[in-house]
């Protein structure tokens, strides 16, 4: 059932988002847009993560997209305008998309589960090994160093009694606590050997900078766009 | 119908056809909130500008006027401007529906009758509805029209300004609650109309009226729908529509009323409360009515008790689309300038002050305070509805051939000579 | 029939690749806009999942997810009000008409 739903929304959400790039015509493409981000905005959902499902459809739906349409209206000469690209810079770019697209599937396939998700870590196969004997040794690295990560978590989980579980606690909860300054979420490893302790992260400093940087948006939005007499105009 | 669609461990064949019992069920409320809601505004505007409304159609007070209505519609021409561009053209009215379709996911009609449980219920429905606007920008742009465009301008602009007061107000209650899921909220407000959230506090009860006015505004109801003002934009950014495509815009409106007055009602209001201490729902919920069926533990007096609530609940949100009626035909229409500094420099700075209030007053207020406190408010508040139930009989009680009572009567101004007579 | 974390990373380089075509290849400063959201919900989508399928981001991806969409915002506000001023002096909003610091 996951599955059936996520191949559904990820082929729309892959259809729009190619669409939006095709289209010439820039509000057009500002729709395809828009049913992209509500396709991203519906795998958050699928992901359990529907905090940022929500966060995306109220900030990109609601005020980003608004906000970028509202740019095309205020900068329209005539009305519906598309802005011709030619066919020789297409076929660059669709190269270069193909090539980057490629290059990043590769990626991802060849990274391998040990550092994509915990749960299942395999073993280092013995085919592996006689294929690229010095990746087989980093894996082997790699899954050593999780599983005693994993252990030193588990310890620290029991000692500490956290709630850290899926499902155990409201995540919107714990998201709020963590920007106000409470440690969330499973601890990290800090330090090597002997001295390795778990500590865990708070985001009171990311959350004040983002306040920060939205308060400097606002004015340099507002004194960028100011009103001002256009050149030549005469009146 | 309580169904944790998103918990992935009950995916089931069981749990689809519920989800499409319930998307059918949800579908249907709109679609009948829309039909009387749209015969309602007819009848109160009437009655408002001292007419009758539609008397003829469907019996004494028209009731099947808006069917009526409907099918004239339908079979209208389906007309699409040449200059207009199609696809945004076809695609709007759609985005707007579904925009305002999604908030009623969320929304609790009873007790565990909710299509979609979430943690985050209330912010869901804010951002789900926050998607309607774009569907009204493509409207206007898409028409290919300067009055539509100018009316999706306005409305963009004001619907992204009001989200910021309206959220803020819906916080309010939410730091009272100390929770997001509109199910748990409703819970919290029954037993007695004084557990309502309005009464909590003065800032919950000034929020709720600081909120109605957004949610108003970003219905674009009168008297802030600039979005479509006639006088000024033909009909704004649906000038163009006609046939079943402006049957989707506006039902896309009336669904969207519903909702805000839904969430109004679930935070301020008491859900499905009937303001009487008892729980319909748990105290119906005798053994001797337990029977099983579909191979679950069901409870006649459980359904019962719930079909109440869900009737109680509908029938309040009826009651607040109602009032926006009201006002809708009483105010005259805002400027947009003033609409917009409404907004930004009057509600947005009331919303912050009563989020800062309430937030100091669940934490220094002693409980037996705050208690005393919130019984003045639930007391003062019951006085002025019955102050203001009686100021309205006695309007009604003139006498035919009266003045109306409170009429500005020029005989009693000192030195009237009594109206000039034509010569 | 199970979906790992690999479908979702195609997904995520999908949107990506989408994003970068768009900058690359629109003329239209604003479609340039459209191609940064794309990309950035391209990255987001990675986080998500991170945060569901490895249990030690499960915060994190959330969160950083969370500033990634207002850092956005804010981006999308400076860009258009950055377009606007180039309107305003070009009466245009074709990045190719922009070069007058071109050697």
């Amino acid at each position: 059932m996951e599955a059936f739903l996520f191949y559904l929304i990820a082929g729309v959400t892959g259809l729009c988002a190619i669409a939006t790039v095709v289209t010439q015509n820039i509000v057009r493409s500002a729709t395809w847009l828009l049913f992209t981000l509500a396709g991203v905005s519906a795998i958050f959902f699928l992901l359990g993560a529907d905090v940022v499902g929500a966060t995306q459809l109220m900030v990109y739906v609601g005020g980003t997209l608004v906000l970028v349409v509202f740019g095309v209206m205020l900068t329209a000469q005539g009305p519906f305008i598309t802005m011709k690209t030619s066919s020789a810079e297409w076929a660059v770019s669709a190269t270069v998309g193909l090539i980057l697209l490629a290059v990043l599937a590769m990626g991802i396939f060849t990274l391998g589960p040990t550092r994509l998700s915990r749960p299942d870590v395999p073993s280092p196969s013995a085919a592996d090994k006689d294929n690229h004997p010095r990746l087989a040794q980093i894996r082997e690295g790699l899954a050593k160093k999780a599983l005693a990560e994993e252990k030193l978590i588990s310890e620290t989980k029991q000692t500490a009694n956290l709630n850290s579980q899926p499902g155990s606690a409201p995540a919107s909860a714990v998201i709020g606590e963590a920007l106000l300054g409470v440690p969330a979420g499973p601890p990290h490893i800090e330090g090597v050997g002997a001295t390795a302790r778990p500590v865990r992260a708070t985001y009171l400093l990311p959350f004040e900078i983002v306040s920060v940087h939205l308060l400097v948006v606002l004015i340099g939005a507002a004194y960028l766009a100011r009103a001002k007499r256009r050149r030549g105009a005469s009146s | 119908m309580a169904c944790p669609l998103l918990a992935a461990s009950t995916l089931s064949t069981w749990v689809i056809v519920v989800a499409f019992i319930a998307a059918a069920l949800l579908i249907g409320l709109m679609l009948v909130s829309a039909i009387f809601s749209v015969w309602l505004e007819r009848k109160v505007a009437g009655r408002i500008q001292d007419r009758l409304g539609p008397t003829r159609v469907g019996g004494k007070f028209g009731w099947l006027q808006t069917l009526a209505d409907g099918v004239k519609l339908l079979a209208k021409e389906d007309f699409i401007p040449a200059v207009a561009d199609q696809m945004l053209f076809r695609v709007g009215p759609y985005i707007a529906l579904v925009g305002s379709f999604m908030g009623f996911l969320a929304l609790p009609f009873g007790v565990g009758v909710v299509a979609m449980e979430m943690n985050i219920a209330v912010f869901f429905m804010l951002a789900a509805m926050s998607s309607e606007v774009f569907g009204i920008i493509l409207i206007g742009y898409g028409s290919g029209s300067k009055w539509s465009l100018f009316g999706g301008m306005r409305e963009a602009a004001q619907m992204v300004s009001y989200e910021i007061p309206m959220a803020l107000c819906v916080i309010v209650p939410v730091i009272v609650a100390g929770t997001m899921n509109l199910h748990t909220i409703a819970l919290q407000q029954t037993g007695g109309i004084w557990n309502w959230y309005i009464f909590h506090d003065p800032f919950t009860f000034a929020a709720f009226w600081t909120y109605f006015t957004c949610a108003m505004a970003s219905c674009k109801r009168a008297p802030f729908d600039l979005a479509e003002a006639e006088s000024e934009l033909v009909a704004g950014f649906h000038t163009e529509y006609s046939g079943f495509r402006w049957l989707v815009i506006f039902m896309a409106e009336y669904g969207s009323m519903v909702a805000v007055s839904g969430i109004a009602n679930v935070m301020f209001l008491g859900g499905w409360s009937l303001g009487i201490p008892v729980e319909l729902a748990e105290s119906l919920k005798f053994d001797f009515l337990s029977f099983t069926a579909f191979g679950r533990d069901l409870n006649l007096g459980l359904i019962l008790g719930n079909v109440i609530n869900v009737v109680v609940f509908i029938f309040k949100c009826w009651f607040l689309v109602f009032i926006m009626m009201w006002v809708r035909w009483t105010l005259p229409r805002l400027r947009i300038d003033q609409v917009m500094m409404t907004c930004l420099k009057y509600l947005v700075p009331i919303a912050c002050v009563l989020l800062v209030g309430v937030s100091l007053w669940q934490l220094l207020l002693p409980a037996a305070v705050a208690t005393i406190l919130s019984w003045v408010i639930f007391g003062l508040s019951m006085a002025g509805l019955a102050w203001f139930a009686w100021t309205l009989k006695t309007f009604a009680s003139a006498k035919p051939g009266d003045a109306m009572a409170g009429m500005w009567r020029m005989t009693d101004v000192p030195g009237y000579q009594g109206a000039k007579q034509p010569t | 029939m199970t979906v790992g974390i690999h479908e979702y990373l195609c997904l995520g380089a999908l949107l990506f690749v989408c994003g970068v075509v768009c900058m690359a290849s629109k003329r239209n400063a604003i479609g340039v806009l459209i191609g940064v959201e794309l990309v950035l919900n391209g990255a987001n989508v990675n986080l998500v999942a991170f945060a569901r399928y490895n249990p030690i981001f499960e915060v994190e991806g959330w969160i950083f997810a969370l500033m990634v969409i207002v850092l956005a915002a804010g981006e999308a506000a400076v860009a258009l009000a950055i377009v606007l001023n180039f309107y305003n002096n070009h009466m245009t909003v074709d990045v190719d008409t922009a070069e007058e610091l071109k050697g």
